[in-house]
Order: structure tokens, then C-alpha cells, then sequence
């Protein structure tokens, strides 16, 4: 990236002797969306606060706006953070809780609530200025420590977890309201995240984070269909994997159970006779032959979900079982269990799992 | 089942009446200095005593001055300690114990060999470096009740974040701990405070051997040369105590509403 706003180089942390984050680097555009996605205990966290400046990096350091923060309080940075423990102060207000960063900054009175009035518009909670925390529920709350966060007009805004509290309704409203204000103030996000659903929907970009490792970072769209590593397909979308075994390297050829199909160009170095795992999302593959599809297996219909406009069936081929979704149509019925069935790919959204 | 509520009962009077008798008896002869009819006389005389009035506001400057000593040693250390050290919990909770194992009269001959006159800090060289002294020793007494109040009072909120949410928002030490720590554990603060206040005004080992003119020496001194005297004092004494425990039991009521957890 020629200019990040942000950038994180070769950031370490230990506990003791537990090292959490392993050689993090990341490059971080102006405005730009950026969600840590990874599993609990991966060290998103910590990351996070490492970038906040509560938390020391063992080694590497962190840059704002180009300049070196490392040494930096967090009362310095000019950070906005959001947590998912919302952290209202219960003794404040909402206009005081949001007013909170501009007296710390020593704002004129007028001023500082012309700035609350703006950010309680902001976040479409114009009449709650009088309210104590306790009075709201936790989306709104949340809201709150979204527009208190962002009052001081931060540079950078940082939220962990904080939409993992709320109930399911909650979370996606909220989601994209986020997204909106974030697009709206164009204000650098880093977003931390265990739901790749949450993710997936409001980043730039994903980093998906393993055992304190960026595994891979990129687009939604790079992240769930060209994951570059076993765990990031595994843990971003449902997978089926197929165990297959090469039978000629040289022309590409695999071979699952009795069958073969042709896997040009895929195998880099693999050589005859090595067993790999292919993938493929379930919207890769089709019920039957279908025109564009070189690659077909036959099965047998283990199990049938019928969830309206969606059909979700699992076919058993060989020892595996595959998902895949057919679209409803109400002229054919859906398929029986028991019955000997093909199922056809494009070999070209194979993913092979080294 | 009805035999084991009347035994609860049992337990229940007898315990009332063994704490109730004495006090009302108590009342009942501070009623009879005037011969042969009940009368507040031996209230009259000992609220209009100068004596009374002098050790009694004595030893309510000598509280607040312990309460501020304390508040202001306690809400930092038990706030610091569920910040960053919680290793150190048991080992203070411990520290805050002594007070009430080691009695007063140890802690005062010690202040009495330390601080004399002649050593190199001679709190006891003057009346106002007595006091500073006695305010000290107080606020010891006081601590284990003061700092079981702020911990308490800081368990029921969310240090950690809340402390890390101000910091985020620019927020030095000073501020997080007047507008956000202290607010929101006053109540516990108060509650200790009163307990703190009750201590010293009814003290007398530490007030009698620094030779202080405080309300508990006064009252003891009242309680050997009088008749009808102590008893309306010690009325009156129980009273202030009852008051400080209802003021606590108010000011609960009046706790903030913690909204920090997510449920
Ligand atoms: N202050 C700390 N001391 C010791 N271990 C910690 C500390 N903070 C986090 N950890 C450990 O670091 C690992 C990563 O934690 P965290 O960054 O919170 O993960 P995530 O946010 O991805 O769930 C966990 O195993 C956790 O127990
Ligand atoms: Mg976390």
C-alpha cells in the first residue's frame, strides 16, 4: 500500500512465556473497513490493543498517519474504541457519556453540545440525551458508545466484539448501520469479530487471524472463494471436502472413489500418488449434469432440507458427504432420499487444501 | 415443622430481649433524675454541659478528617489493586485485617515510643502533631471496614473497561478517578464512612492515652463520677450510631444502577 494510514510491522506480544500475536503486519488504507476475523483466544484482542496502547508490543511497532505510536498512552493516540461490554459510565448520562471526550479535551460548553445534538442524530437517538444507561437496552446502549467513541472525532476507530452481546435482530441492524456511519464519516475501522457473517458483510477487507497469525488478508470476495490456506476455508463459509487421490500428475488427473476428474494446473508439485483434499462451497456445486460443469461424480441422496426458496441436499459420495442448495421450484418435487443421483462442478471452483 | 418455628422464635426473643432489656433499662434510669417522676433532666444537663459540646465537636472534626485520611488512601489502593494487581488482593485484605487482631493500646504505645518527643518525627511534641497522630491511628482503626466498603463497592462495576473507556477518550488518572471510579462506588464510600465515623466517636484507648479531649474519654470520665448521666450518654451515644447505620441502609437504596454488563 503507498500511503497507510495505518500500519502494524512485525508486532509480537507474549504472556510470560504464551506467545499471542506472532509476527503481525498489516497495512491499513485511510477509511478504510478492515475486520479481524478468527476464532476465540486467536489473539484478535490483543491485537486490537496493542493497536490501542494497552497493551506493550514484545517487538514491532505500530504506525498512525505515519508516525510512531508504540511508546504512546492510549489517552495520546486519538483513538475512538467501542467494546462489546458497551462500558457506559453508569453514573453519566447519555449526553454526558458522549460529551465525556470533549471535556477531557476541554471543549466549550456550547460547542460540546452542538457536537452531542450532531452525534445523537447521528446514531437516530435524537431524545435520549437525558437518559441513563441503565434505562436502555443493549442495542442502544451500544449506539451510544458508538457516538461516544466518535464525538472527539477520532482518527481511528477500533470495536471488539461489539455486536456479539445483542440478540440476532439487533446485530444486523446494527451491522449496517455501522457500516453506514463509518462510510459516512469516512472515519479507518478495524473491526474485531469471531462472525464471519458479520465480516463478510461489512469489511474492505478481512484478516483472517490463526493461532496469533495473520493467515490471510484480502477481500470478502478473495477470502471466501480463493482461501489460501485449509484453516481459512474451513472457518470462513460451509466447506465440503472431498479426499481424492492423484493418479496422474502430469495430465492433472485425480481420483475420487472409482472416479476421475480433471484438475489442470491445481496440483502445483503434487506428485502421482500423493492424496490431497479438494473444496468446494456448496453453491459450487449442482444436482445432475448441467452444461458448463466438467466434472461429475456420482452419489446417492442422504438427507434433504427443505427451507422454502432453498433446498439444501446431502449426497453421499463414497466415504464423503457433500451439501449443496437447489433453488425451489414449485413445477418439480424435491429430491427423495435413497436416490442414485449425479453430482456435476465446475473444476475450475475446486479448491485444493494443502 | 411447628415445633421448629417455635424454637426459631424462642431463639428470636430471648435474643431480642437480651440485647432490648438493658437498653430500655438503660433509658428507664436515665428518665429518673428528678425524684419520684420521669424527666429528660439528665439529658438537659449533660447537652448543656460545655465540657460535652467541646470533646463532642472534637471528635466530629477528628471523623471527618479520618474519613478524607481514608477515603483518600482506600478508593486509590482497592481501585489500583483491582486494576493491575489482583495477585496482591489476599495479601492486602490481610494488611487490613491487623487492625482488628492487634488491640489499640498496642498501636498507641507504639505511636507513643515512635514519635515522641524526642525522636526524629515528634508528632507528640504538639497539640496539632497529636491530633495529625490520632487522625492517623484512626483511620487504621477504620480500615478494615472502610476498605471492605470501596471493594465491594468496586465489584459491582466494571473497573477494567470503564477505566480503559476514559482512557481511550483522553482521560488522565485524576479524571477517571474523580468522574468515573468515584461516582460510582460513593455510596460504598459513604457507608464506610459512617462506620468510620462511628468508631470515633465513641474511641477511647487511643484518644485517652494521647490525652486528647475527645467524647469517649469524656464519656468514661462522666460514667465514673456520675449517676443519671452516663445512662442518658449512652443513649444518646447509641442513638448517633443507630442514625449513621440508617443513613447507610438509605444511601443503598440510592446505589447507581450498574448498566456495564452485557447480559
Ligand atoms: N493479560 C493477559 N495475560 C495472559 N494471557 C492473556 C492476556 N490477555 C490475553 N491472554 C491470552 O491470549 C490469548 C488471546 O486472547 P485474545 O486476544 O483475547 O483472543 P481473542 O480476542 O481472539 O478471543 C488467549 O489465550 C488469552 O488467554
Ligand atoms: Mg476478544
Amino acid at each position: 500500500m503507498a500511503d497507510p494510514f495505518l500500519s502494524i510491522q512485525n508486532v509480537k506480544k507474549s504472556f510470560g512465556n504464551v506467545a499471542v500475536v506472532k509476527d503481525f503486519n498489516l497495512d491499513v488504507g485511510a477509511g478504510e473497513f478492515v475486520s479481524f476475523l478468527g476464532p476465540s483466544g486467536c489473539g484478535k484482542t490483543t491485537m486490537l490493543r496493542i493497536v490501542a496502547g494497552f497493551e506493550e508490543p514484545s517487538a514491532g511497532k505500530v504506525l498512525i498517519g505515519g508516525k510512531d505510536v508504540t511508546g504512546l498512552k492510549p489517552n495520546q493516540r486519538n483513538i475512538g474504541m467501542v467494546f462489546q461490554a458497551y462500558a457506559l459510565f453508569p453514573n453519566l448520562t447519555v449526553a454526558q457519556n458522549i460529551g465525556f471526550g470533549l471535556k477531557v479535551a476541554g471543549m466549550p460548553k456550547a460547542e460540546a453540545q452542538a457536537r452531542i445534538d450532531e452525534m445523537l442524530g447521528i446514531i437516530k437517538l435524537p431524545d435520549f440525551g437525558d437518559r441513563y444507561p441503565y434505562q436502555l437496552s443493549g442495542g442502544q446502549q451500544q449506539r451510544i458508545a458508538l457516538a461516544r467513541a466518535l464525538a472527539p472525532k477520532p482518527k481511528l476507530l477500533l470495536l471488539d466484539e461489539p455486536l456479539s452481546a445483542l440478540d440476532a435482530k439487533v446485530r444486523i441492524s446494527l451491522r449496517e448501520e455501522i457500516r453506514s456511519i463509518q462510510k459516512k464519516l469516512g472515519i479507518t475501522t478495524i473491526f474485531v469479530t469471531h462472525d464471519q457473517e458479520e465480516a463478510l458483510s461489512m469489511s474492505d477487507r478481512i484478516v483472517v487471524m490463526n493461532e496469533g497469525r495473520a493467515d490471510q488478508t484480502g477481500t470478502p470476495f478473495e477470502i471466501y472463494n480463493r482461501p489460501s490456506t485449509k484453516f481459512v476455508a474451513n472457518f470462513v463459509g460451509t466447506l465440503n471436502v472431498l479426499e481424492g487421490t492423484i493418479s496422474d500428475a502430469a495430465s492433472g488427473t485425480v481420483k475420487i472413489n472409482a472416479e476421475e476428474i480433471g484438475l489442470k494446473g491445481k496440483l502445483n508439485g503434487s506428485k502421482s500418488g500423493d492424496t490431497l483434499s479438494l473444496a468446494l462451497r456448496p453453491e459450487a456445486i449442482s444436482l445432475g449434469r448441467k452444461a458448463g460443469n466438467d466434472s461429475n461424480l456420482t452419489g446417492q441422496i442422504a438427507d434433504v432440507h427443505f427451507l422454502g426458496s432453498v433446498i439444501r441436499v446431502r449426497v453421499g459420495v463414497g466415504q464423503n458427504v457433500v451439501s449443496l442448495d437447489t433453488f425451489n421450484s414449485p413445477s418439480s418435487p424435491p429430491p427423495v432420499v435413497g436416490q442414485k443421483t449425479e453430482i456435476s462442478f465446475s473444476s475450475g471452483d475446486v479448491l485444493v487444501l494443502h | 415443622m411447628k415445633t421448629s418455628r417455635f424454637w426459631a422464635w424462642l431463639v428470636f426473643v430471648v435474643g431480642a430481649a437480651y440485647f432490648f432489656i438493658p437498653l430500655i433499662a438503660t433509658f428507664e434510669f436515665s428518665l429518673r433524675m428528678r425524684r419520684g417522676v420521669y424527666s429528660f433532666d439528665a439529658y438537659r444537663v449533660v447537652l448543656g454541659d460545655a465540657r460535652f459540646q467541646e470533646t463532642f465537636a472534637y471528635s466530629v472534626t477528628v471523623a471527618v478528617f479520618t474519613i478524607l485520611l481514608g477515603v483518600f488512601l482506600v478508593v486509590p489502593t482497592a481501585y489500583w489493586i483491582r486494576l493491575r494487581m489482583p495477585q496482591l488482593r489476599p495479601i492486602v485484605e490481610f494488611i487490613t485485617l491487623l487492625p482488628l487482631v492487634i488491640p489499640a493500646i498496642v498501636i498507641v504505645f507504639g505511636y507513643i515510643r515512635m514519635y515522641g518527643s524526642n525522636s526524629p518525627l515528634p508528632f507528640l511534641g504538639s497539640a496539632r502533631g497529636t491530633d495529625a497522630l490520632l487522625v492517623i491511628g484512626y483511620a487504621t482503626l477504620a480500615l478494615p471496614y472502610m476498605y471492605r466498603a470501596v471493594d465491594t463497592g468496586l465489584r459491582t462495576i466494571d473497573v477494567r473497561t470503564l477505566t480503559e473507556a476514559a482512557q481511550i477518550l483522553g482521560a488522565g488518572w485524576t479524571t477517571i478517578i474523580a468522574r468515573v471510579i468515584l461516582p460510582n462506588v460513593l455510596i460504598a464510600v459513604l457507608s464506610g464512612a459512617f462506620l468510620t465515623f462511628a468508631i470515633v466517636i465513641g474511641e477511647f484507648t487511643l484518644a485517652s492515652l494521647l490525652n486528647r479531649p475527645a467524647f469517649g474519654p469524656y464519656l468514661q470520665n462522666i460514667g465514673a463520677n456520675r449517676a443519671y448521666e452516663p445512662a442518658a450518654l449512652a443513649v444518646i451515644a447509641f442513638a448517633i450510631t443507630w442514625g449513621c447505620m440508617s443513613v447507610i441502609q438509605i444511601l443503598a437504596r440510592f446505589a447507581p444502577k450498574s448498566a456495564n454488563r452485557p447480559n
